[in-house]
């Protein structure tokens, strides 16, 4: 009789919506974050089509306003803080553990359904006639003056970060307490680092965007004016609770991405990753100095020039264990034996982006450099690098390295090639000459802009384009290496790593006994066994 | 010990124990941080406005606000005995003590409610009714933002409270507990005594600014 | 789960000191201290809510990771108050 395995372990709708299974949880965060990126990416694509030209043709300005904020919210909110951890998180982390499922698989299957519950709010918002305040919602346009369904989208908002609190709570206890016999810190794969560290920055960071967004829906329902001058109040205290959050919200989104690369070099390079505590470390270093560092935001908006030096300092500061990290990837490479396999391509576009956005967001800590671009195209084109070079990248190059585990299929090696090629190309078409016309003064927001910057726009228009198509071939050829892909074994990279150890797709329970380690992560050289990939 | 006791995905009672006690004091810093959110804005108005908080802390029902301080405490006196007899698998005496706590919960909330209406019957909830005699009339609405809003979302947090008690106190009932096997009492009383703590701060803040 | 290593002639110990905190921080309205108030005030809060950590919660006999989880929420709202009162009072 044939195993059960995860997916073939009953096949009834109700063993799926009502399962407890880690597994599960992760591929319908799977369907739901793929379907939010396909709604943001179509408000980025009719954006970019309104860009093509000068003049407003596509859409009117209120309009537009709506589209960057529907974009802005269901890509930050319902698909790259999810992301990772929600997809990879959930189904990697108890087997990477050795462990049977979460420490708490029932509120595992809470957070899905807070986050549907917010995701539906969100969507009826937009539905509705949809919310013209930009993701950062900033008082008091959104608090008072703003007629558009901002309490529906605020609320839905601080529902799904209830999801985002639960599911970090869960990776945390999880860590400390279902570690296998033999599986201690320092022997746990840098994912799982990164996973904890992520969670760390989601328990403490999140609570105050919820309690901010409520603050914002209370002062419009039912005048509970916090944040509006008529008053007395500063509008400005909305931004610090906003971005006190926002800011560590972007290492919630690289974080992971991080934890997928340092785990897919060692493999393609058949060799132990470079400064494995170093690489530790500098996941926990980033994910507390990220708290530091919120106001290089708000550097004109009215905020203490005396506050502003010090978080331009403290913002130079969290740069350096991200660069650690950049330079430890690269000498795991150096001697090693690469094979240029999608994932790894995935892996080194994010390494070169990841760079150059990291390095502009070092310009932008520069408080002279970044009054004279802020709310241009330059910050936009510095928050893409990371958040698509980077974070869409690893998490690309994180399905196709897993894909083999959760599916059980391979899928085909040269369209995942040809894709993270058209993908690479695309996004550096989309947003390089965004860099330039951010430095030439566009601003961010606009739908019209001078003529003069119209031969930039095109090509970032053409970029958008040739991605979303880098995009849509993953989705075609990996739905077909579920039916028509060549089965996987166990282990097809011949990788390190307890999940490695495991049938592809695992059993329900993981693991038919426990497994005990007995030896390091990454440990290529002393297992010669393991031969190439 | 029973098999219903240990779930799945645990080796060990102690292990599932100790997963439970992480897992909520984790779910308490969260907690902090909410609450903070508004912590954080009464610091800031009280630095920028002290003349409209000392009028205002002196418009609060100072002798309700301590009753309720002590009413709240003795709730957590109550609760602590409810895990220790849950912990002693006396399962009578648990259930007594939840529905006690849960009657000085209520007792709590009805006072509240009590100030409530007569800040209602004052004028003195933010908004297009908002009325006070005072030069500090505009940022007096701001306190009373903060004050609504703060203790609001404590009243919140004890409703949830009293419906996890009402449902721990069916478990302990129904005999879900022994000696080896209560989590759930364990970690609803440490949430009960987290509310209990941001009350401690709220008193003070807002009651007693400035002399009388 | 271990038996409860508090006895309840010790909560009630602890429940007795929170109530004599509680009416020494509202006689203390009644005495004009200055600035002071404020200090005695907030010093007799942090006493109360310390009481009820370390014994009704226990992080008195907890191990130490529970200690750190436990400040955790308090440090990262210093970091809140803090970093925003950096811009507050150094508005020109």
């Amino acid at each position: 009789m044939k195993e059960l395995n995860y997916i073939t372990n009953g096949y009834s709708v109700k063993s799926w919506l009502l399962t407890k299974d880690h597994k599960r949880i992760a591929l319908m965060y799977l369907l739901a974050i793929t379907f939010f990126f396909f709604i943001g990416g179509m408000a980025a694509l009719i954006m970019r089509l309104e860009l093509l030209t000068p003049q407003a043709d596509v859409v009117q300005a209120e309009t537009y306003n709506k589209l960057f904020t529907l974009h802005g919210v269901t890509m930050v909110f319902f698909f790259l803080i999810p992301g990772i951890p929600a997809v990879l998180g959930n189904f990697l982390l108890p087997l990477m553990l050795g462990a049977r499922d979460l420490a708490f698989p029932r509120l595992n299957l809470t957070s899905f359904y807070i986050y549907v519950l917010g995701a539906s709010f969100t969507l009826a918002a937009a539905v509705l006639g949809g919310v013209d305040t930009g993701w950062t919602f900033y008082t008091p346009y959104s608090s008072t003056y703003s007629n558009t369904h901002v309490i529906t989208m605020a609320v839905g908002i601080l529902i799904t970060g209830f999801s985002s609190i639960l599911t970090g709570l869960n990776f945390i206890v999880t860590t400390h307490k279902m570690r296998a016999p033999g599986l201690t810190w320092f022997r746990l794969p840098l994912f799982v680092w990164a996973m904890y560290a992520t969670s760390l920055i989601i328990l403490l960071g999140t609570p105050v965007i919820s309690v901010t967004l409520a603050l914002v829906a209370l002062e419009r329902g039912f005048h509970m004016g916090i944040f509006d001058p008529a008053l007395g109040g500063d509008p400005l205290l909305f931004q610090h609770l906003f971005w006190f959050y926002s800011h560590p919200a972007v290492y919630i989104m690289v974080l992971p991405a991080m934890g997928v690369i340092s785990e897919i070099i060692p493999c393609f390079s058949r060799k132990r990753i470079f400064g494995y505590p170093f690489i530790a470390f500098s996941s926990m270093a980033i994910a507390v100095l990220g708290f530091f560092v919120w106001g290089h935001h708000m550097f004109i908006s009215g905020q203490s020039i005396y506050a502003g030096l010090v978080f331009s300092l403290l913002s130079f500061l969290v740069a350096i264990p991200s660069a650690v990290k950049v330079f430890n990837w690269t000498a795991t490479m150096y001697k090693g034996r690469i094979y240029l396999r999608t994932p790894m391509l995935y892996a080194l576009g994010f390494i070169g982006l990841f760079t150059i956005g990291g390095l502009t967001g070092i310009m932008l800590a520069a408080l002279g450099l970044d009054v004279h671009v802020h709310d241009t195209y330059f910050i936009v084109a510095h928050f893409h690098y990371i958040m698509v070079g980077g974070t869409i990248m690893a998490y690309l190059g994180g399905i196709h390295f897993w894909w083999p585990k959760i599916s059980g299929r391979l899928y085909p090696e040269f369209w995942g090639k040809l894709s993270a090629m058209i993908v690479f190309i695309g996004f550096n078409l989309t947003f390089f000459p965004q860099f330039i016309l951010g430095y030439l003064g566009m601003p961010r927001r606009y739908h019209v802009y001078p003529p003069e910057f119209q031969v930039l726009n095109v090509l970032s228009s053409a970029g958008a384009s040739i991605l979303g198509m880098g995009y849509l071939l993953p989705l075609i050829y990996l739905i077909w290496s579920l039916r028509y892909g060549e089965k996987a074994g166990d282990n097809p990279w011949n990788a390190t790593g307890l999940e490695w150890k495991t049938p592809s797709p695992p059993p329900t329970f993981n693991f038919e006994e426990t497994p005990v380690v007995t030896e390091e992560a990454y440990a290529y050289a002393s297992r010669p066994e393991l031969g190439h990939v | 010990m029973s098999d219903k006791e240990l779930s799945h995905q645990f080796e060990t009672l102690d292990q599932q124990a100790d997963a439970a006690t992480l897992g909520i004091w984790a779910f308490l810093a969260t907690e902090v941080l909410f609450f903070g959110g508004l912590f954080m804005l009464y610091t800031v108005y009280r630095f920028k406005f002290p003349a409209a908080f000392v009028e205002c802390s002196k418009l609060m029902d100072l002798r309700l606000g301590a009753i309720n301080t002590a009413v709240l405490l003795t709730s957590s006196l109550t609760m602590a005995f409810a895990v220790h007899s849950a912990r002693e698998g006396q399962k009578n005496s648990t259930v007594g003590w939840i529905l006690v706590t849960m009657l000085l919960g209520s007792v709590f909330l009805g006072i509240k409610g009590l100030e409530y209406y007569h800040k209602f019957a004052e004028h003195l909830v933010p908004g297009p009714y908002f009325q006070l005699d005072s030069p500090n009339r505009r940022e007096a609405q701001i306190f009373f933002s903060l004050y609504f809003g703060m203790t609001g979302l404590h009243a919140l947090h004890m409703i949830i409270g009293l419906v996890v008690l009402a449902v721990i106190a069916m478990m302990t009932s129904a005999g879900k507990f022994s000696k080896t096997y209560s989590n759930p009492v364990h970690i609803a009383g440490l949430y009960w005594h987290f509310v209990d703590i941001i009350w401690i701060f709220l008193f003070p803040l807002l009651y007693l600014i400035g002399n009388r | 789960m271990d038996p409860d290593p508090i006895t309840k002639a010790t909560y009630i110990k602890v429940y007795l000191a929170l109530l004599a905190l509680l009416a020494a921080t509202v006689a203390a309205v009644f005495i004009n201290m200055g600035p002071f108030n404020i200090l005695v005030t907030m010093v007799i809060a942090i006493t109360k809510a310390l009481l009820v950590m370390l014994f009704f919660m226990h992080v008195r006999y907890s191990p130490r990771l529970i200690w750190i989880y436990a400040s955790l929420g308090v440090i990262w709202l210093t970091y809140l108050i803090g970093g925003t009162l950096t811009d507050v009072l150094t508005r020109i």
